[in-house]
């Protein structure tokens, strides 16, 4: 059976409609992708306010506290962006329906990957501008390395995204809060708003598997020294292609594993 | 329909062939070596009380369920070599799943007549409208809309890509006498246009005296008989089909009469 066939941007795009009419149809849905970005913000803003007028540090390094609450949003976004696309089919039964259509396994991937892209994208858009409203701080202060961040950011959040998708493929919607804890747990092991230096050395160790942990550190470095350090982006990289094939597997063979147990028609609220 | 128990030969004048199909959820034998061959342009019924067997038979044919053992031929083509292919090719409706509800009847016909390949896909959903009486709920979310008329949008897209193959699960049970009288009227119109095999899963004996010239009787994983409804009626010494089904699933078929091929 071929993976890919004439067929397959039709079919992908199929599955982006189904959820731009979900997203575009709710204002209050709208709204949701939005409010939690522009919180988080707020919040770190005006702490990060406070403690440029206490300390010289943060008073040098402007944004660096909002630069992180903001790329740390991507990984979350991302995450989340993916996991809930998916949930939505079986809250809604169907996941069936779909899976039985022409639509390929890889081709639901890559779907659910664009529909994550656009409700990150929706979401931390209008956070951005008004951090540069209420705050004077421009994420896209950060030039191109902005973009490899963002990128970098997201693909881990799929890796992440599809393993928890396939946990609730395979257990049903009992596994569903791991899309919620995974993530959160990973959070201090990321060093998102402090260096991964000041971590004990074993607890360093494991934040050398994480490409975000390069990421907020190359994001530092930007904010702090003005360089773009490749090498972070380097190792960002290399580290994402392992943990996205990891992602993917684990979704295929939680897909393998319902459908071996007759999950695909059962699972739903 | 076919009575042949396991056929061997594929061909092109069968739209399903089933030969020695099972499923074992561990200790549990859910489709015990069933097999069956359904002859193009047919309707059969797969008839049996809850728990056998029927809707993981359905479910395996659609990809859904991977066999522990067997082989599925559709319209004429290996299914575990060519699923996608030939779900193009088939579609179905089962009240296991639901469209989104927050979309509108609309935008779910939209949807699947995309992941269909549908070449003409707005005319497609107003002929469909108008066959099956959606055209007031189109613009409605499924969420607004009353049980049969969520069947009927459910029909809608299990006909949205003009299959060959349609798998029916309960295709009525939700629907008022009235309601289901025309969609029966539709899905024999459809048929006869189409050349289109039906396999339908259908607790309402009525429903499959009338459109169906085959039955498979399930019971506890197997096919326990088989016929056309006339043929097992007459079988049982029975007036109806209802009677012939009470009779298969408190006590098992005539084992020693199962219709020869």
């Amino acid at each position: 059976m071929n993976a890919l066939d004439s067929g397959t941007p039709r079919r992908i795009g199929a599955v982006l409609l189904r959820h731009w009419y979900l997203i575009s149809g709710s204002w209050p849905r709208f709204l949701d992708l939005c409010y939690w970005p522009v919180v988080q913000m707020i919040l770190w803003g005006f702490i990060q306010t406070y403690l440029m007028r206490q300390s010289d540090f943060f008073a040098q390094a402007g944004g660096i506290l909002l630069g992180a609450v903001m790329l740390w949003d991507v990984l979350f976004r991302g995450q989340i962006g993916l996991a809930i696309s998916f949930f939505e089919e079986v809250y809604s039964r169907n996941l069936g329906h779909l899976l039985a259509t022409p639509l390929r396994i890889g081709e639901y991937i890559v779907a659910l990957m664009g529909v994550s892209l656009l409700r990150t994208v929706i979401g931390l858009f209008p956070a951005t501008l008004l951090a540069i409203w209420f705050f004077g701080f421009s994420l896209y202060s950060l030039g191109f390395a902005l973009i490899a961040f963002f990128f970098s950011l997201i693909l881990f959040g799929w890796s992440i995204g599809l393993f928890v998708a396939g946990l609730v493929l395979r257990y049903g919607l009992g596994a569903e809060s791991f899309a919620w804890a995974f993530i959160f747990a990973l959070a201090p092991l990321c060093g998102v708003y402090y260096p991964v230096s000041i971590l004990p050395g074993w607890v360093q160790m494991l934040s050398a598997l994480l490409p975000a942990a390069y990421i907020f550190e190359g994001m530092r470095a930007v904010l702090i020294e003005h360089v773009v350090r490749a090498d972070l982006l380097v190792y960002a990289g290399l580290l994402n292609v392992v943990w996205l094939a990891a992602g993917i597997a684990g979704f295929l063979n939680f897909h393998r594993a319902a459908r071996e147990r007759g999950m695909l028609l059962q699972l739903g609220e | 329909m076919d009575t042949t128990p396991n056929p061997s030969k594929h061909d092109a004048q069968h739209a399903i062939q089933v030969e020695g199909l099972t499923k074992r959820y561990g200790e549990v034998l859910a489709v015990n070596g069933i097999g069956f061959a359904i002859r193009q342009g047919s309707f059969t019924a797969l008839l049996g009380g809850n728990g056998a067997g029927k809707t993981t038979t359905i479910a395996m044919l659609l990809g859904l369920v991977r066999p522990t053992a067997g082989r599925i031929t559709i319209l004429g083509e290996d299914f575990a070599r060519h699923p996608k292919a030939l779900l193009a090719r088939m579609n179905f409706q089962s009240p296991y799943a639901d469209l989104p509800r927050r979309l509108t009847v609309r935008q779910n016909l939209t949807v699947y007549a995309k992941l269909y390949g549908v070449r003409n896909a707005k005319a497609e959903i107003a002929n469909l409208a108008q066959e099956l009486d959606l055209n007031a709920l189109l613009d409605r979310p499924l969420g607004e809309l009353s049980a049969g008329q969520r069947t009927r949008a459910g029909l809608a897209k299990a006909f949205i890509n003009r299959p060959a193959l349609v798998l029916l699960d309960e295709p009525t049970a939700s629907l008022d006498p009235d309601t289901a009288d025309w969609v029966r009227a539709f899905l024999a119109r459809y048929a006869a246009e189409a050349q289109a095999t039906f396999l339908i899963a259908s607790h309402n004996m009525l429903e499959v005296e009338r459109l169906c010239d085959g039955v498979l009787m399930m019971r506890e994983g197997r096919i326990v008989d088989r016929g056309s409804p006339k043929a097992l009626i007459a079988k049982y010494g029975r007036t109806n089909l209802e009677d012939v089904f009470l009779d298969v699933a408190r006590h098992g078929a005539r084992a020693n009469e199962i219709a020869a091929p």
